[in-house]
């Protein structure tokens, strides 16, 4: 008999991410495309530093794509060229607004914005380069919740916190004003994903049930009403209420995913729409948002100087002018809308888009957040589906915000839309949240080690697969005992097998040695 | 630039964003299809996260040449499964650890085990709690098991084949 030598071939050919690099291109022609015909619409010429900013873009979209050929090859293929595309055209509308020479529109910063997008993105994937593998981050769980409740309190420090438009959400370091509840969302979602894993159980079964809800202890939930109480400071103290909208629905949301309790939802949403009802009639200008949601052509609140409805009929109007299949880039007024280039971007955007773009950006989003959810559900960690599905989530939420306000859906709340609105915090915040969801989904479906229930080992066998002697006269290794047809030969179907037991030591050794050999990696895994 | 240049222009952009979505939309359905059981099927012949038959030289082995090369799942929730079998053996069961980790609320988890010995291929009953069974009899030792014989273990029928 010969001995072939050994072909072990433990795990799959790594991705080669065509696919990726297929999108990429697709996106990059998108975002390249549209800088391009605002200046062919508006100069009549390309754009200045055209092919060095386009060529800073692909640069960007190419070492991003590298470094996850190099780090995370397992990792999702849609994410990152959805990104580019959302955030090229972003920077296009940014840029077709700085140009338009309106005298609102003298703060859009396009080569600004740009530049934070580069930082976003080195800072996003130095961080994948950095974190191998995201369960790291669970050790850091109370940390995340120390940084989380400090970097929303930041803006309160008296000489740090700037108060713009009646919200104090900024703060100012060396020239540069940062807003840090971008980044006290990532934060507090890691604390969620790590403080839920732990104590879900205790969350969910434990405690009362009322009208077949059941409740919670009220020891179990301390950390959470922490979390609840800076939430509603947030929207007291800083004015902010599209902020503490975003952390109240991160918070329900988790702790619906870590429990499955539907009393979390009905809690949570009572608990809401109690505290914005309150809001409404305490603070005045949370109860002008919603007059003006309401009645936003009324001649009373278009024409009032502070909290009226001008900005958002401009946007009403500016979105009926795109229409179906918009005015092309660069040949509509979406100057005329205030703060067109960072809260108002998608009303901008519907005007020289219309509806059939506005569709394919929203379906973009749509993308990146069904990637999160479904790395979430992947992922063979607790603290990794957490995080992924809360980050995730905290997205779609964000952009439902913004959305659901310019189109009326719900009162305008001031949130950034990710990737396309002019800030530098909010791009950086929203790369890093990228970043994460792109390490979890490498990890959600790398190839496992470990045998998944109703699939085949992969990988070598276990030690345990030593052969078994069978029959008293086991050293010959090759006669079984008597009793038993001669070995080599085939055994007729449906035989009677009755071979007798006795006398033969190594029968019962191996069932037991078989019980106790579980590999140490095997056992206590997250089943969940 | 001509009006009709520019129609073109701003029709072709969207058409652009949407050949994007749809891509992306294929990238995902391609995504699901490599993991319906069909696919999975179709990834355990062609052997690639498992090991291939390798017969150390000191170690008894089967004869590669006559003997049987795969376990197939015959019947059961994991039917069309295989695993190429090698000088090792197959633990049965719906425990995570098992070689073969069997989907099937009838099984235990730890079920039985296919060992090879000489030229021959053995199945024993690891204490099951429904029984393994080779056509009406049950396994109470460990039997010499024959290529095209179907082991029953809880509802899947395992056979090892050529």
């Amino acid at each position: 008999m010969t001995s072939p030598s050994s072909t072990v071939e433990p795990r799959q050919r790594r991705p080669l991410r065509i696919a990726e690099v297929f999108l990429l291109i697709l996106a990059l022609g998108g975002g390249i495309g549209g800088f391009a015909m605002v200046g062919l619409s508006i100069r009549g010429e390309l754009p200045d530093q055209f092919w060095f900013r386009s060529m800073l873009l692909a640069a960007t979209a190419l070492v991003a794509h590298i470094v996850l050929r190099l780090r995370a090859p397992w990792a999702d293929q849609v994410i990152l060229p959805a990104v580019v595309l959302l955030n090229g055209i972003g920077l296009s509308m940014i840029w077709r607004l700085e140009i338009s020479d309106a005298t609102g529109m003298a703060p859009a910063d396009a080569a600004g914005n740009m530049q934070a997008t580069l930082l976003g993105a080195i800072v996003a994937f130095a961080l994948l380069w950095v974190l191998k593998d995201h369960r790291w981050l669970r050790r850091y769980t109370y940390t995340a919740m120390v940084v989380g409740l400090v970097l929303i309190a930041l803006p309160l420090i008296p000489g740090l916190g700037q108060e713009i438009n009646g919200a104090r959400i900024w703060i100012s370091v060396g020239g540069f004003s940062l807003q840090p509840a971008e980044f006290a969302k990532i934060a507090f979602a890691v604390f969620f994903a790590g403080y839920l894993v732990t104590n879900r159980d205790t969350l969910a079964l434990a405690g009362p049930k009322i009208f077949g809800l059941q409740l919670p202890r009220l020891r179990d939930l301390g950390p959470i009403l922490l979390i609840w109480a800076a939430s509603l400071a947030v929207l007291i103290l800083q004015r902010d209420l599209g902020t503490s909208l975003l952390f109240f629905g991160l918070f329900v949301a988790m702790l619906y995913q870590a429990t499955a309790r539907s009393s979390w939802i009905v809690l949570g949403l009572t608990l809401f729409a109690a505290g914005a009802l309150a809001a409404a009639r305490l603070f005045p200008h949370v109860g002008a948002r919603i007059d003006v949601w309401l009645h936003p052509f009324d001649a009373e609140y278009y024409d009032r100087e502070v909290g009226g409805s001008y900005q958002l009929v401009q946007g009403q109007f500016s979105m009926a002018n795109g229409g179906l299949f918009g005015t092309g880039w660069g040949e509509g007024r979406p100057f005329q809308i205030p703060y067109a280039f960072s809260d108002f971007i998608y009303a901008a955007l519907g005007e020289e888009l219309g509806l059939t773009g506005l569709a394919a950006v929203v379906l973009t989003y749509l993308l990146i957040v069904q990637r999160g959810l479904k790395s979430a559900l992947s992922v063979r960690d607790g603290f990794g589906k957490l995080l992924a599905g809360g980050l995730a989530f905290a997205m779609a939420l964000q952009v439902f915000v913004v959305i659901g306000g310019i189109t009326r859906i719900i009162p305008l709340t001031g949130l950034t839309l990710p990737f396309m609105a002019q800030g530098g915090s909010s791009l950086l915040a929203n790369w890093i949240v990228i970043a994460l969801l792109l390490r979890i989904s490498d990890s959600a479906r790398r190839p496992s080690d470990l045998p998944v229930r109703g699939q085949v080992s992969a990988g070598a066998p276990a030690p345990e697969s030593e052969p078994i002697l069978v029959g008293p006269s086991g050293a010959d290794g090759g006669t079984p005992a008597d009793g038993t047809p001669a070995a080599g030969s085939n055994l007729p179907r449906r035989r009677v097998v009755d071979r007798d037991p006795h006398g033969a030591p190594g029968d019962a050794a191996p069932t037991e040695h078989i019980g106790t050999d579980v590999p140490p990696e095997h056992r206590g895994g997250e089943s969940r | 630039m001509s009006e009709l240049t520019f129609t073109l222009l701003r029709l072709g952009y969207l058409v652009l964003l949407w050949v994007f979505v749809l891509s992306a939309v294929a990238v995902l359905r391609r995504d699901l299809a490599l993991r319906s059981p069909r696919s999975r099927k179709r990834a355990d012949d062609g052997g690639a996260p498992v090991a291939a038959p390798a017969p150390a030289a000191s170690s008894p082995a089967p004869a590669r040449s006559s003997g049987p090369h795969k376990l197939v799942v015959t019947a059961g929730p994991l039917t069309g499964t295989t695993l190429p079998l090698s000088t090792s053996s197959i633990l049965i069961g719906r425990a995570p650890s098992c070689t073969l980790v069997l989907d099937d609320d009838y099984s235990s988890s730890r079920h039985a085990r296919i060992f090879p010995q000489g030229d021959q291929w053995y199945v024993e009953d690891l204490g099951s709690t429904n029984g393994t069974f080779i056509g009406d009899q049950q396994v109470t030792s460990p039997i010499p098991l024959a290529p095209g014989v179907g082991v029953q273990i809880g509802r899947s029928v395992v056979e090892l084949q050529g």
